[in-house]
């Protein structure tokens, strides 16, 4: 039988125990919301972003310039950042303080406009005259509130390897070879003569895909209508870039290659395609994959009526805690002095019309790529664009419609049964 | 205790101590449910909770976008049921999962008895086996990805110097179902393997002698010691990897190209029912929560009916009783 004395003793070290694990669970607690409350003026802005936009610099000017202010990038894969970005969204919590969303994905959360800060607040609406019509317009939720300020922009030209031309008989000069190809029909007709005489295991481009996705980008009305119903079906353009394309996989212009696919990359290196659709950022891209094909590359005008690829706004979104210096940030990274910079850096195209045609930009040209003028022939390119529109399914859609061409490529179904099976998932999208 | 006084315990004290007698009985019936209330506590609230939740969820028309939800029944079961990119996901599953579980299991049943064996630096194999299971799940998808390329994979170059020619691996069904069965088997072989080796090392070796007394062979005693000696853990091992392999998803997600969503190949040709899932849940713009809940349901009922199948299936091994 247990003595009075024992039978009491272990109530107190019970007592103490649990007052010594609240003690540390409270000063657990108490700790990390200590650390996130900021100290007098110091503020962390997170960031996030789907690729090196090249602002590490800018990062540190902004820095400078706002003691106290700490500026935290995270870079995610691009399909997990904008599939975090909707969810974020949604879900109210998880949101960086500024975020990144491209061309492919701001007509889904500019529908939205509730859930981001309008930067109009933040006196970002007159700055309007800034940027190029078709980008200020692509920002802009449905009663005109600013959701997003636009970085850069694709735009369009052929990338060419000089030295595969020149093997297949064709001109290897950039004026002769713009002047080859006036329409896509003349770009398809100038891959048959490529193929021809081109050396073994080369083809004239790279990707079916990234051909239709050019021609499509020049369709005015591409697959939305200005009422906003999904018109692919009836929409005699994307039937025509289908066919077009279709011509050049069974002309064996293709190399069938899934854009940023580990075989595409390394079909840079072996130099398995001559040309490539060339968004600006692909300069970068190519020159990182392929760093011994220096002046190999050239660039040409697009057929058409120029082009976009890419591109993207930078959001801020309602959850943030810090709306005020968000928005200074989103402003001064999109500021002209700070687009000029990381068109230096990156070769990404700035947005502004007034930086296009600025010497700065008109004069810059790339080694890599034979000395070419690409800051004039990319500011050509998307000075000459005409504004499409975009839909919330946008994404979606040009996701099925590679599907539907890889199909081709690799020979599963015929181009019929494949266009039929792309209007289906399209339908089912819906 | 005793303290030499023979004074009659109080009226007081026996009272005392009948309360304590009544605390231990409740401290001796209660104290057992309460250690292990934590865990349940969690299990209910990560476990239970977001199971019936799910049921609930696909009952509606959720959307993560849209603001409202309703109730509309087992139209999202109806709808699935008539979805033929479902049933095609499961083709997919079913058949990837016979090509990396059954070859796997065997191979790792005969690599444990490889190693039962006294062999030079035993603890070295052993333990190398194991590897591949502590090995980044992306790492080894991206690495046999690339393996597995088309024009510029390393599977293809070896085989091209035999003489055969490029397989696109990924483009293929039966192809993409091989290449992502390799990766599974690559990463479950040595664990499963050791599993074995620890359930054959407590098997008694008279049985062996007995059997070698009767005349049989290193084959039959495989056969007819080994195996059935064995067969709760060849249970343990199908039902587990029944479980994990249907409900595959990190493997075939990063074996696609960039560009086909999640798609699983630009025919959904290795497509699970796990990435169909993601895909209507989070893929692309759709973001169709209640469908999605729908198949996370589904996924469910249909692994537990396969693992019983399985287990009815593996129960059928000569019992080691008999």
């Amino acid at each position: 039988m247990r003595s009075k004395q024992t039978g009491k003793r272990w109530r107190p070290r019970v007592v103490a125990v649990a007052l010594v694990v609240t003690a540390l669970a409270a000063a657990g607690f108490a700790a990390t919301t200590a650390s996130g409350k900021p100290q007098a003026e110091e503020t962390t802005l997170t960031i996030s972003l789907f690729g090196d936009f090249g602002y590490h610099d800018l990062y540190k000017q902004y820095e400078a310039a706002h003691p106290g202010v700490t500026i935290k990038e995270s870079i995610q894969d691009f399909a997990v950042h904008h599939s975090n970005l909707a969810k974020s969204v949604a879900t109210g919590a998880g949101a960086a303080d500024v975020e990144a969303i491209e061309v492919g994905f701001i007509a889904q959360f500019k529908a939205q406009p509730d859930r981001f800060v309008n930067l109009r607040q933040y006196g970002a609406g007159a700055l309007k005259t800034r940027w190029l019509s078709w980008k200020w317009a692509q920002g802009l939720g449905r009663k005109g509130e600013i959701v997003g300020l636009g970085t850069d922009v694709g735009s369009l030209a052929i990338c060419y390897r000089r030295d595969l031309f020149q093997k297949a008989g064709l001109p290897s000069k950039r004026a002769d070879v713009s002047k080859l190809w006036p329409t896509w029909q003349a770009f398809v007709d100038a891959g048959k003569k490529f193929q021809a005489k081109a050396p073994k295991g080369v083809t004239f481009f790279d990707s079916g895909s990234n051909v239709y996705n050019a021609i499509i980008g020049q369709a005015t009305p591409a697959y939305y209508d200005v009422s906003g119903k999904v018109i692919v079906a009836t929409n005699p353009k994307v039937k025509a870039a289908w066919d077009l394309t279709m011509q050049g996989i069974a002309a064996g212009e293709s190399a069938g290659f899934a854009a940023f696919s580990n075989d595409w990359n390394t079909g840079y290196k072996k130099g398995s395609f001559a040309t490539v659709t060339c968004p600006a950022w692909m300069m970068g891209y190519i020159q990182g994959q392929a760093p011994a094909t220096k002046g190999k590359w050239d660039i040409a005008a697009t057929p058409g009526t120029g082009g976009n690829w890419g591109g993207s706004y930078l959001a801020v979104p309602k959850q943030t805690k810090n709306a005020a210096m968000a928005a200074d940030l989103v402003k001064f990274l999109t500021s002209p002095a700070s687009e000029a910079f990381v068109f230096k850096q990156t070769g990404n195209l700035p947005s502004q019309p007034k930086l296009l045609k600025s010497n700065a930009v008109a004069g810059f040209k790339n080694p890599f790529f034979n000395n070419a003028p690409v800051g004039q022939i990319f500011a050509n390119s998307a000075l000459r664009l005409r504004p499409q529109i975009i839909g919330p399914q946008q994404g979606a859609i040009q996701t099925a419609s590679s599907n539907a061409i890889q199909r081709v490529e690799q020979k599963k179904q015929s181009p019929a049964k494949s266009w039929a099976q792309f209007l289906k998932d399209v339908k089912a999208l819906q | 205790m005793s303290d030499g006084t023979a004074a009659a315990p109080t009226h007081a004290v026996r009272r005392r101590s009948a309360t304590r007698r009544r605390l231990r009985r409740v401290d001796a019936k209660v104290s057992p449910y309460l250690y292990v209330a934590p865990f349940f506590i969690l299990f209910g609230v990560f476990g239970i909770f977001p199971l019936l939740y799910t049921a609930w969820v696909s009952l509606t028309d959720r959307n993560l976008l849209a603001s409202d939800s309703n109730f509309i029944g087992l139209d999202n079961y109806t709808a699935l049921m008539h979805d033929e990119y479902f049933w095609h996901a499961v083709v997919n599953t079913l058949g990837i999962w016979v090509l990396s579980t059954i070859p796997q299991l065997v191979l790792a049943l005969v690599i444990a008895h490889v190693l039962n064996r006294s062999l030079h630096v035993r603890t070295f194999f052993r333990m190398g086996i194991l590897l591949p299971q502590v090995t980044s799940l992306v790492a080894v998808a991206l690495i046999f990805t690339q393996l597995f390329g088309y024009r510029y994979g390393l599977v293809n170059y070896v085989l091209n110097q035999v003489g055969i020619e490029n397989v696109n691996w990924e483009a293929g069904r039966l192809s993409s179902w091989f290449a992502l069965s390799t990766m599974v088997t690559w990463r479950w072989v040595g664990y499963n393997a050791l599993l074995y080796l620890a359930a054959m090392q407590s098997i008694p070796d008279e049985l062996y002698e007995a059997s070698a007394v009767d005349g049989a062979r290193t084959w039959r005693q495989f056969i007819h010691v080994t195996v059935p000696m064995l067969r709760p853990t060849i249970i343990f091992t199908v039902i587990i990897s029944t479980i994990g392999g249907l409900q595959l998803f990190t493997e075939p997600f990063l074996f696609q190209p960039v560009q086909s969503g999640s798609t699983g190949g630009s025919a959904r040709q290795y497509q699970t029912v796990a990435m169909y899932l993601y895909e209507k849940a989070f893929g692309g713009t759709q973001f169709d929560f209640g469908y999605a809940a729908a198949i996370a349901w589904c996924l469910f009922l249909f692994i537990a009916f396969i693992s019983f199948i399985n287990y009815l299936l593996v129960r059928r091994i000569r019992s080691a009783d008999v």
